[in-house]
């Protein structure tokens, strides 16, 4: 390897170091070193995406590819590791555990994301899927008093190690059939004549199987509520954002390059169709904060899956820049669940944010802001990253699915409003947790940042539009 | 420039008034007052100066590029029908703010901000010119609507407001789907994505797919105007919305459909609006009835008001494509007088809602004599809303019944009944309210001068629009040339 490459690969590599340095301080037990070395490994790796990038694009060995697409994911794993790391720093505070192993996790959860991301070999692939898999299984049953994060770290352990399975085999089938792992060689040799479409497409709808699992689309989505249920908020917020945006990068780079045919489409659009409506349908009935944000985090991904099928340089612009909006705002709302969170269990029930705003009116209007642009509404990220989407969609002329997009937002509204009624009702006469603390520097920056990157992408997305037309 | 400001003062304005809520209860209301007559004054200056000229189509722009990569522009443009509800909107804006004077107590800051916004994304409604902006605005609008009525309502205020939401929200959805396919339909027209309003009037367009777009528009649009069977949100957002709420809602809100209707169904799809314009007559008759019909059989006061909404704006939506010069100058006097004189049935029913804490019909009677002069303006603007003659519906109203006779003549007559039952019902409730016996042996204070002079004003609007509507109507007839260049049928 050149010196270039090294440099090339430098944000991979900060993040891989990162969790080693953080250990380390952890065994000398210097707790706030800790934080402080994982926080400056993210922003370290953050930055020198600045210095891969004029490097771009470049093969580094065989598996792994440095090109702006990677770096934009890198860059939002990075940023959003950020934010968890700051919010699970201020969530333990009050907690019987202490937090320090989990930024070595969230770390190497990272590391495996952001490989995925810049994976165009199946060995890649699988590697990123895996280290990011088992570093999740540790997180999601972090607190180990609590019964139900045992039951859902286990409930994923045995879902993630399934779909993984059904991930090798599938892959295992195109290999056998064309003889290669490298995405954009398996587009080729698969038009060789001699080669069976059939044994292509059943390894093609495996591998939908195992990408499907991790990104809860629609029906292999079962796990989701209880999951993010289970899991400290901070964590969740990762599971919903980082880990899904790495699983759908590689999904489209795999897509894009070396996937296709009617049948393949066919099937996806119905997993997209099946995710947006279920996923919102099925949010109508929650009377918990955690679990209505999972059912529709199954929808928002069913609303991506849309731009990934309208395909293109706008369907993949609108793709990425969707999970950048979806990212930012998932990230805002369960930091306000962290924060409003009591010391002995979280802020998940419904209830406990009625009237929320005659209390804490600033915290309010930050989950107020993320609902909305959940939903989509006009100055939020979530409009414009919608307005994407549905463009992307009529570009392509899917207008079916993107009908169905609009119909299935507009049962969606249905349950944000529901959250938002709550917020706004008369207080109830009791506080739901007595002795909230109030929001601590870092949480108020956290929120402040995010909001802020909401309403900016909301109103001037051109700079962050701009960034990822330009990889396509 | 001048653009810019009459939308960007209510939104400053309006975060000062919350600001100085944190202090004071009182302070918001004086600070709104002062914006929005500020804003008021500023539009009229506008008229003033544009008056000799005659208002020619964008007498004032404003372009900026906001998102290149897709052909969005930031661009704001005025002509006669735009200043007109601009106009509109800051005059019922400075109404809400004066009704709601005592009425609201809770988060006076607050309250002052949505109704600022609201005026603000008004603004933004009616005068974006690129497609994308205008949707962006169309949106915008809801959410301080739906915060105004879901805060401050009354009882059933959730039911009404998560269903005005969600109604309207997928009309929304619609359009920018129509508005997206009429933007790639322009693409492949020319080679050229843009979101302008006045490069995509000339769309070639197949008639099918014509159809399918101004489709996804008219339902936006008939949402909002309310026309049956998309109307159900409408008696239960009235009613539940504080009077600010409801005069907004009355005299606004429902414009916004019309002037969608207006500005973009007719003008962007002639072809399909006119192979539409008989079942949107028929719609809009249909309208004219039912909501009438309804009118008459309600108990509560502010219900029966917001069912007669339903049956004005049945005209307005008659006098559209019945699209001849006279239905279309019905339509526009129509539109300002249905935004006072409801407006102004809201604000009495609003008055006497905080006097009594009721609506129900039943548990009224005989008030005139114990509050004469609200009882005056209430049967004034009753009169007013059954079409009396020398006062603004009349005169709308006549109008458009003149236009749609040249078209179809049953669809006129259809129209004349519905203006003969709606004195059915403004005069129960008259009747029901203010005469026979005191049955709830009511005590109340009769109506204080701030309140006189909201009322006072709007019966000088609602007389003038009545006795000399010309100057509405010159304000608007550029705009109406327009229109009128892709008119179906032969007129005179």
């Amino acid at each position: 390897m050149s010196p270039a490459d090294f440099t090339a690969l430098l944000p991979l590599l900060i993040l891989a170091g990162t969790p080693l340095a953080v250990m380390l301080a952890v065994s000398a037990r210097m707790r706030a070193a800790s934080v402080a070395i994982a926080l400056a490994g993210l922003a370290g790796a953050f930055g020198s995406i600045w210095l891969a990038l004029p490097l771009t694009p470049r093969l580094v060995g065989t598996i792994l590819v440095s090109d702006r697409y990677a770096l934009i994911y890198t860059g939002l794993i990075a940023a959003v590791t950020f934010a968890c790391v700051l919010l699970a720093w201020g969530y333990f505070r009050t907690r019987a555990e202490h937090p320090e192993e989990l930024y070595i996790l969230l770390l190497i959860a990272s590391l495996g994301s952001a490989v995925l991301a810049w994976s165009n070999h199946f060995a890649s692939f699988f590697l990123g899927l895996e280290i990011l898999s088992v570093s999740l299984y540790g997180l999601i049953a972090y607190e180990r008093d609590l019964k139900i994060s045992i039951e859902a770290g286990v409930k994923y352990l045995v879902l993630a190690a399934a779909s993984a399975s059904f991930l090798l085999f599938g892959m295992a089938l195109i290999y056998f059939e064309v003889g290669t792992m490298t995405f954009d060689q398996i587009a080729t040799a698969a038009a060789r004549p001699g080669v069976s479409e059939l044994m292509l497409l059943i390894g093609a709808v495996l591998i939908v199987v195992g990408v499907g699992f991790k990104l809860a689309l629609v029906p292999f989505h079962m796990w989701t509520p209880d999951i993010y249920e289970g899991a400290p908020a901070p964590v969740t917020a990762y599971i919903a954002t980082a880990s899904k945006a790495a699983v759908f990068a590689v999904l489209l780079r795999y897509y894009g390059t070396a996937a296709g045919g009617p049948a393949l489409f066919a099937i996806l659009a119905a997993i997209a169709i099946a995710s947006m409506l279920a996923g919102n349908v099925l949010a109508l009935r929650q009377s918990n904060v955690k679990r209505i944000l999972a059912y529709s985090s199954i929808a928002h991904l069913g609303y991506v899956l849309v731009a990934l099928l309208a395909g293109g340089s706008r369907g993949d612009t609108a793709a990425v820049f969707y999970l950048i909006a979806y990212s930012a705002t998932t990230v805002g709302a369960f930091a306000v669940v962290a924060i409003v969170s009591g010391r002995e269990r979280e802020a998940d029930r419904l209830e406990h944010y009625r009237g929320l705003f005659w209390s804490r009116p600033a915290l309010t209007a930050v989950f107020t802001t993320m609902l909305l642009s959940l939903a989509g509404l006009p100055a939020t990220a979530g409009f414009i990253g919608k307005f994407y989407l549905i463009a992307a969609g009529g570009a392509a002329g899917r207008w079916f699915l993107i009908i169905i997009l609009a119909a299935a937002s507009t049962i969606g509204l249905f349950y944000y409003l529901r959250v938002i009624v709550m917020m706004y009702s008369p207080a109830p006469q009791a506080p739901p947790f007595a002795g909230a603390q109030a929001v601590s520097v870092v949480e108020g920056f956290v929120l402040g940042a995010l909001t802020l990157i909401v309403l900016w992408l909301g109103v001037y997305p051109n700079m962050v539009f701009d960034a990822i037309a330009r990889t396509f | 420039m001048i653009l810019i400001y009459l939308i960007a003062l209510p939104l400053v304005s309006g975060t000062l008034s919350w600001l100085a809520g944190r202090f004071s209860r009182q302070a918001p209301r004086w600070i709104a007052l002062l914006g929005l007559s500020a804003g008021l004054a500023a539009t009229i200056e506008l008229w003033a100066a544009n008056r000799h000229a005659g208002f020619s189509t964008w007498f004032a722009q404003v372009d900026w590029m906001w998102m290149p990569d897709w052909g969005i522009h930031f661009h704001l443009a005025m002509d006669g029908l735009s200043l007109l509800l601009v106009l509109l909107a800051y005059f019922l804006g400075i109404v809400s703010v004066l009704v709601s004077w005592t009425e609201i107590q809770y988060q006076t800051g607050l309250f002052h901000l949505t109704l600022q916004w609201i005026v603000a994304s008004m603004g933004g409604v009616f005068l974006a010119m690129d497609l994308f902006l205008f949707y962006f605005a169309w949106e915008l609008m809801l959410i301080p609507l739906y915060f105004l009525i879901a805060i401050w309502g009354h009882e059933h205020r959730i039911y009404a407001s998560v269903k005005f939401f969600l109604f309207t929200q997928l009309g929304g959805l619609l359009m920018l789907i129509a508005i997206l396919s009429l933007y790639f339909a322009h693409h492949r027209a020319t080679g050229v994505y843009t979101f302008e309003y006045e490069d995509l009037l000339h769309t070639p367009l197949a008639p099918a797919a014509q159809m399918w777009i101004m489709l996804g528009f008219f339902v936006a649009f008939a949402v909002k105007l309310p026309v049956p069977p998309l109307h159900s949100w409408l008696p239960d957002a009235h009613t539940e919305a504080p009077t600010a709420g409801s005069v907004i809602l009355a005299g606004l809100v429902l414009k916004t459909g019309a002037y969608g209707m207006l500005r973009f169904v007719v003008p962007l799809f002639p072809g399909g609006a006119r192979s539409f314009a008989p079942v949107a007559m028929a719609l809009g008759v249909a309208g004219v009835l039912y909501g009438t019909i309804l009118a008459f059989s309600q108990t509560d006061m502010k219900r029966l008001v917001a069912w007669t909404s339903v049956s004005h704006m049945g005209f307005v939506l008659l006098g559209i494509f019945a699209w001849n010069r006279l239905a279309l100058e019905g339509v526009v006097v129509t539109m300002m007088a249905h935004a006072v004189s409801t407006g102004a049935l809201f604000v009495t029913a609003g008055q006497l809602q905080e006097r009594i804490h009721t609506r129900d019909l039943g548990r009224m009677g005989g008030l005139w004599a114990v509050v004469p002069r609200l009882g005056g303006f209430t049967l004034f603007f009753a009169l007013a809303s059954l079409g009396l003659p020398g006062l603004g519906d009349f005169v709308g109203e006549f109008l458009v019944l003149l236009g749609t006779y040249q078209v179809s003549p049953i669809l006129a007559i259809l129209g004349a009944v519905g203006v003969f039952f709606s004195t059915l019902y403004a005069l129960r409730m008259i009747e029901r309210v203010y005469r026979g016996p005191n049955a709830g042996d009511w005590r109340i204070a009769d109506l204080l001068p701030r309140e006189n002079a909201v009322l006072a004003v709007m019966i000088g609007i609602v007389l003038w629009l009545g006795l000399y509507p010309q100057p509405v109507i010159d304000m608007f007839r550029p705009s109406m040339t327009r229109l009128a260049i892709y008119a179906p049928w032969r007129t005179r």
